[in-house]
């Protein structure tokens, strides 16, 4: 039954879905209780326009959406603080010009790239060494920005206006809140595609939420939801024969479904 | 002493349109006054510019004689409570812990501990402290959030439209409450309804984009009058008249 352990490749993966599941546990609670689903989603479509880039220059892909999404994370937050262009048009002008830049990239450089699709919709039984190293790093500065600005963080997600009106940069922090979701996206791009990946951003943290009103617990559920349906979307797709990135987003919904109608 | 606000010929514009124009009002030490005046008509917005949160284009606002950015430690704020996400993941004790923020990187102290507990029990929501806000109805929301404002021991307190949020009969509880902190600090309060709140107030102002009374509640009566007429189909409901003589 285990013998697909055996499979280097599929050590890999599971290492990857732990990796990804802390990201998701420690970002994705503030993306679902700040209500900024949609905007996160912007900014991992936004982050294939530096996948294309790294094509283009010859350097790994996933190093080179970090700059990227970072940079479209920062442009989010600059027009949040206009009041004139609405972020619900900010949003979608982002995620199509990300993607359009991404494909023009690879279109430069002589148009074909044959691993784009696991970019787009994830392939983590392809996730290499340097990969994991690149997850783990980033993986590492996420729980130490989220721990050192904790109290901040839940400030701007509670109430803008009164944290503002205590002296909290709020300003400052939104924009480190949305460059940490650009971090955690980097660290999900390979597992699931900058498509799928809002996903994996938004379910564990969505599920965890009906069950605490702790945000430490939130996380801790999160990420612990999130190691569980990952390897079981893993595990379902080396069986079947299907697409992970795929499989791993339709597990964490079904459990989603699930967990509300247990709820209830 | 120095006054708790001073505003000078202040005039504000957004978007084109004039919100404020040349208003100047003094607020001293532990006055108690309401600006009232219809929606639309600026209060909210001379609230946030005592905040400082919004700047305006013309005049002069002095908090404790300091820029208002500067005066924050002096300051506590209610705001509307309309823009909450009520199923945040948050408890009473730590929304109240948010009052006692002292900056990046900084830690909550012993003493914040005390002061938040302390202002709980100022607002007799001590026994809630564990509970999720969600589970808390509008007048227990309301006084969390006032202990959230009290935790940084203000000496100026702005209350945006506190009555909108809570049951008719809460309100009693709340000028109750109002009355134990009158001589502690000034307070500010904001209200589009005249009724209810001259019979508390020390101070009553009048604004509408621009300000047409400020004075003391009881000797209102001519001024009053004057008001009513300046903007009598502005402030249609409410008699306030009546209410003030009876004061």
């Amino acid at each position: 039954m285990f013998e697909f352990l055996q499979y280097e490749f599929m050590q890999r993966a599971f290492i990857a879905a732990v990796l990804v599941s802390v990201a998701c546990g420690a970002v994705g609670t503030y993306v679902v209780i700040k209500r900024i689903v949609s905007l996160s989603g912007a900014i991992s479509h936004a982050a294939f326009g530096g996948v294309g880039l790294g094509y283009f220059l010859g350097v790994n892909p996933v190093l080179a959406a970090i700059p990227f999404s970072i940079l479209a994370a920062i442009s989010m937050g600059a027009v949040r603080e206009k009041v004139k262009i609405s972020q619900d048009t900010a949003i979608g002008i982002l995620w199509s010009v990300g993607m359009a830049l991404g494909i023009l990239f690879i279109n430069l450089k002589s148009g074909f790239a044959p691993d784009l699709f696991s970019y787009l919709f994830g392939s983590i039984i392809t996730v290499s060494n340097s990969d994991l190293y690149i997850m783990l790093i980033l993986d590492i500065i996420i729980l130490l920005i989220v721990l050192l600005f904790r109290n901040e963080f839940i400030g701007v997600s509670f109430d803008e206006e009164f944290s503002q009106v205590v002296g909290l940069h709020t300003t400052f922090i939104n924009m480190l809140l949305l460059a940490l979701i650009a971090l955690s996206i980097v660290v999900l791009i390979k597992v699931v595609g900058v498509i799928l990946l809002i996903a994996l951003l938004a379910i564990p943290a969505a599920i965890a939420k009906q069950y605490t009103y702790n945000i430490r617990k939130l996380m801790i559920l999160s990420t612990i939801l999130g190691v569980i349906l990952t390897t079981l979307g893993l595990v379902l797709s080396f069986i079947f024969n299907l697409s992970s990135g795929a499989t791993i987003v339709l597990v964490m919904a079904a459990a989603f479904l699930l967990s509300y109608y247990i709820q209830d | 002493m120095t006054n708790a606000v001073e505003i000078g010929n202040v005039s504000f514009t957004f978007l084109e349109q004039t919100v404020l124009e040349d208003v100047s009002l003094t607020i001293e030490e532990k006055d108690f006054i309401a600006i009232i005046g219809p929606n639309g008509g600026g209060k909210s917005t001379l609230l946030k510019i005592i905040l400082g949160l919004l700047k305006p284009d013309k005049g002069e606002v002095k908090v404790f004689g300091r820029k208002p950015q500067n005066a924050r430690d002096l300051v506590g704020y209610l705001p509307q409570y309309t823009h909450f996400d009520p199923d945040f993941p948050i408890n009473v004790y730590q929304t109240v812990l948010m009052g006692r923020y002292h900056g990046l990187l900084k830690k909550y102290t012993s003493e914040d501990e005390r002061m938040v507990l302390q202002a709980l029990k100022d607002v007799d929501m001590l026994d809630y402290q564990d509970r999720q806000i969600s589970r808390l109805s509008g007048g227990q929301m309301q006084r969390v959030l006032i202990a959230r404002a009290l935790a940084r021991q203000p000496k100026l307190l702005l209350m945006d439209e506190p009555m909108a949020s809570i049951d008719p009969e809460m309100q009693d509880a709340f000028y109750k409450l109002t009355s134990r902190l009158k001589n502690k600090m000034a307070m500010i309060l904001v209200s589009h309804d005249v009724g209810t709140v001259s019979m508390h107030v020390d101070k009553i102002a009048c604004l509408n984009r621009r300000l047409f009374y400020h004075g003391p509640a009881e000797e209102a009566g001519d001024g009053l009058e004057k008001i009513y007429h300046c903007s009598i189909d502005l402030i249609s409901h409410g008699v306030p008249h009546r209410m003030l003589r009876k004061h």
